[in-house]
């Protein structure tokens, strides 16, 4: 069955169940991907799979909700049944109800869809790859974590009220993780992604150098010395902590109660009024960008913070409807209807005098801590308290020399983070999960091994 | 005419579907592979969600798929797919086959057809009658979120249970033909509390499987005054200063550095990847005299426990450590082939669209001779880690674990409680510091995400003492 066709059964079948609104979504997606080890193809993987969530409201207006992978004429039936049977249990507190922007329309893009390269093709390539890694450097004895994978995939949306949209993509990606050894000395291990609309979009290249200056870059290693340090963040380091405490800017973590912030927060001076904050879904370099959400919304460019104060939350249908504005494209499709932010930009405001302009990693001379990436994010952040403890990956800047940090944490809090950044460099890099610059923060704690 | 002599064009669930299982494993044979295994699920999920005092989300789900995996020579190729007709499974085995390759199919493997079926499922039907109802649950959880309620400083209660009733279907072309149904439930507390500008966190989660009335039996109260009080504990504490330190971590989920730290270096999947700093350690010493670590699949109730693993085999008692030697391996049909360590009935995975890989079941530290207090008594300065948070590894073996409740030692005394601190080390470092082992071992369920997704687990020790450890903070 296809989307339209699914669409009519589900309606047909609800009609039979005497189901007057309902809305569902729908996931159709083929897989595959590879992994080698030394040369040889160590799994293969192919996958079909297909995820159908219903909601139904019952006759006093509450939601229940069931998924399935069987979407089959029975499947469809049984999961209009039990979802509701769930709606019994809706919850009378918070009503959901259809996103009045569902049948608004959508950006129409380019959906860059590519066609399937094959196993054996992906095969091939990676197989290349790894091998250009081990030669890249003679330290580099494996490449143990690698894939490269490839996907197609339908996403659905559509209501009883004539609400239909979908869209189909495509999407490639390569990671590579090379472990290195020397003598008397620990392994040492790093890697990159890269992610693209098909596998031909994917700079293979650019991964295995990544991959390989990475790993080599910290060899070298030292242990640090447990002190306060000048931070010069990664733009993946940075766009990870933010994403990491987005609970800030999302409202149903402010119903739950489990933000830093409240209702109140809007024009609340959070950090520097050189920083901006967008979240920014549809934004050209955002290879998983979706047109609408969980609930048809339509996706769009949302300013978070403006020249340091929050301007804005991220919303659900309900969500909007308690804060008396208009959903924002960030749902889920779940039971609890749940936020979330697709793709961060991180940029410098107009509002920049007050920026320490001599911090540039590429050519500062003072001593400094470099945190490439962050580690171990679902254990060391506690986003409902505004505390962090990270271990990372990064180097020593003194003296004029960079070392490699050995094994080290760093740890603080959100919104002293956010005040004491001393300046936001102006070259933007694009991660695979948004664009930032590097940014400098005064003061916070690292603990070493010294 | 009897449901056992249906014959049907796809795989049906209750009924004996061995001539449809042989003729697509005879397919694969045919083609060239060595080894065809299908693994075929079917699976009935429910979660509620309990915030204050009300239900505020119930998910059912349901759905049904299979994984078809090949071996050829000492690679595999894993095909998964929602299709469970003939049609549908003959074309993943074919799928599979083309992935991997294969061009000899002169020599083709012997497959005798399947064995006798071996239905665990047999004394665990009933069990569907016996699960709690949605309503049941839904009320058992308002009164947990109530008891909660014990302060005006507790500002967020919530109560969570999901259960996951699995049906499975195990074939290969070794003979292996099983059928079995797993329960899990798990259920837990969180509480966030705030006073002025402090806030503090509490949880905790209970978890079994195969046993249906455990959630009726599962005692809130004392869940909820352990959450209450860790909370209460913590809502004022200071932050850790960083260092180097001696620490004594509890028992119970104490143990998830063990697995997260050792464990995980002992499956065989990190054999293959030549991630792990054990691996030709066997019989030699890695870890303190004092430590015997233990993986198994068979502690009645456990969350980790099997009847039988995902390639069809009996989970054994595995002892990886005795004394502080290295004695064994964490092994699955795919270890074996590549590493040479026999399978330990340890095959797992999270459902259908996932190969199963070498993971563990419940994994712990055996229990010692010394009680909490000499552990806590021999120390002059250092940390005591009453509850654990998540943590990870990282790929090559140095870990961190952020710790929710923990409490500074002073001169052989619990004093001050402190936040913000995360345990560093290296398996490898830390292993031969464990000094001290407490007689009072428990264990705790929990969820682990790796390789092969995530699976329910269970992790545990009894009190041990770290004789030096670097502790992060501030």
């Amino acid at each position: 069955m296809n989307s339209k066709e699914i669409t009519i059964q589900i309606s047909e079948a609800a009609d039979s169940l005497n189901l007057k609104k309902w809305d569902y979504g729908a996931s159709f997606s083929n897989d595959y991907s590879v992994q080698v080890d030394k040369g040889e193809a160590k799994q293969l993987k192919a996958s079909q799979k297909q995820i159908l969530t219903i909601r139904v409201w019952n006759e006093s207006n509450l939601v229940g909700i069931t998924t399935t992978s069987d979407i089959s004429e029975s499947g469809i039936k049984k999961a209009l049944n039990q979802a509701n049977i769930a709606s019994d249990f809706g919850n009378k507190n918070e009503r959901t109800e259809f996103s009045p922007l569902a049948k608004d329309p959508i950006e129409a893009k380019d959906s860059k869809k590519r066609n399937p390269v094959g196993i054996k093709k992906l095969l091939t390539l990676l197989r290349e790859a790894e091998l250009k890694l081990l030669e890249s450097h003679e330290s580099i004895k494996s490449v143990p974590y690698n894939g490269l994978s490839e996907s197609f995939y339908e996403r659905v949306y559509a209501n009883s009220d004539g609400a239909f949209r979908s869209y189909t993509k495509s999407q490639a990606a390569l990671y590579l993780y090379a472990r290195a050894e020397e003598k008397n000395k620990k392994p040492r291990s790093s890697g990159s992604v890269k992610l693209g609309y098909g596998v031909e979009d994917i700079d293979i290249e650019s991964c295995i150098k990544d991959a390989s200056n990475k790993t080599i870059s910290h060899l070298n290693y030292s242990s640090i010395k447990t002190d306060k340090y000048l931070i010069c963040f990664s733009p993946e380091s940075f766009l990870t902590i933010i994403n990491a405490f987005s609970s800030m800017f999302n409202a149903r973590s402010i119903l739950d109660g489990i933000s830093l912030s409240n209702k109140n927060s809007i024009g609340e001076k959070l950090s520097t009024e050189a920083l901006n904050i967008y979240d920014d879904g549809l934004h050209e370099k955002n290879i998983s960008s979706s047109p609408f959400d969980g609930e048809g919304t339509p996706t769009k460019r949302l300013c978070l913070i403006n020249k340091g104060r929050l301007e804005n939350f991220i919303h659900s249908e309900s969500t909007a409807r308690i804060f008396k504005t208009i959903p924002t494209g960030h749902a889920g499709l779940g039971s609890k209807v749940s936020v979330s932010p697709d793709w961060i930009v991180v940029e410098k405001s107009e509002e920049n005098t007050d920026l320490k302009t001599s911090l540039d990693h590429s050519t500062y001379e003072g001593e400094f801590v470099y945190i490439e990436e962050l580690n171990a994010i679902h254990a060391g952040v506690r986003a409902s308290q505004g505390s962090f403890s990270l271990p990372f990956d990064g180097w020593l800047f003194k003296n004029g020399k960079k070392i490699s940090i050995e094994s080290a944490t760093v740890a603080g809090d959100i919104k002293y983070l956010l005040k004491n950044i001393v300046n936001i460099e102006s070259n933007q890099e694009v991660t695979t999960s948004g664009i930032s610059p590097h940014i400098w923060v005064d003061e916070l704690s690292i603990t070493g091994d010294a | 005419m009897l449901s056992s002599q249906i014959k049907s064009n796809e795989i049906i669930f209750g009924i004996c579907n061995k001539d449809l299982l042989e003729e697509i494993i005879f397919y694969g044979m045919r083609l060239g592979a060595d080894f065809v295994e299908i693994f075929i699920e079917n699976t009935d999920k429910s979660s509620v969600l309990a915030e204050e005092d009300f239900i505020t989300s119930v998910s059912p789900s349901f759905g049904r798929g299979a994984g078809i995996r090949i071996f050829k020579d000492k690679k595999d190729g894993f095909v998964s797919t929602n299709d469970l007709t003939i049609n549908g499974l003959m074309k993943s085995v074919s799928q599979a086959i083309e992935m991997l390759d294969v061009t000899d199919n002169k020599k083709i493997k012997v497959f005798n057809g399947l064995d006798k079926h071996r239905d665990y499922s047999l004394f665990k039907k009933k069990w569907i009658n016996e699960i709690p109802s949605i309503h049941e649950i839904s009320e058992k959880l308002l009164v947990s979120t109530k008891s909660l309620k014990k302060n005006n400083k507790i500002i967020t209660r919530k109560g969570s249970y999901s259960r996951n009733l699995q049906e499975v279907i195990i074939a290969s072309s070794d003979g292996t033909y099983v059928s079995d149904i797993r329960l899990h439930q798990t259920v837990g507390l969180n509480v966030i509390a705030n006073d002025a500008q402090y806030r503090s966190s509490g949880s905790r989660r209970f978890g079994s499987s195969g046993m249906p009335h455990e959630f009726r039996l599962w005692d809130h109260e004392k869940a909820a005054n352990d959450v209450f009080e860790s909370s209460m504990n913590m809502l004022y504490a200071d932050y850790v200063d960083a260092g180097q330190m001696p620490v004594v971590l509890a028992n119970k989920f104490g143990g998830v550095i063990f697995h997260e730290a050792c464990g995980h270096l002992l499956e065989t999947t990190q054999i293959e990847r030549g991630t792990t700093p054990f691996e030709n350690k066997l019989n030699e010493k890695i870890a303190h005299e004092s430590v015997t670590a233990i993986d198994e699949g068979i502690s009645e109730g456990s969350f980790g426990s099997l009847s039988v693993d995902d390639e069809g085999m009996e989970p054994e008692k595995s002892v990886l450590i005795k004394d502080g030697i290295l004695k064994k391996f964490i092994s699955d049909r795919a270890g074996e082939l590549r590493t040479g360590h026999k399978r330990t009935g340890s095959g797992r995975r999270q459902n259908y669209s996932f190969a199963a890989a070498s993971r563990m079941r419940n994994t712990y530290i055996a229990k010692g001779e010394h009680s909490k207090e000499d552990l806590i008594n021999s120390i002059s300065d250092g940390l005591y880690c009453k509850s654990m948070g998540g943590g990870s590894v990282g790929a090559t073996g140095q870990f961190n674990f952020a710790v929710e409740e923990g409490y500074l030692i002073k001169n052989g005394k619990l004093t001050n409680p402190v936040k913000g601190a995360t345990l560093i080390g290296e398996a490898k470092e830390v292993m031969p510091k464990i000094s001290m082992c407490g007689n009072d071992l428990e264990l705790a369920p929990g969820f682990c995400g790796s390789i092969s997704g995530s699976v329910n687990v269970t992790v545990g020790q009894p009190h041990i003492k770290v004789d030096s450890i670097t502790v992060g903070g501030r």
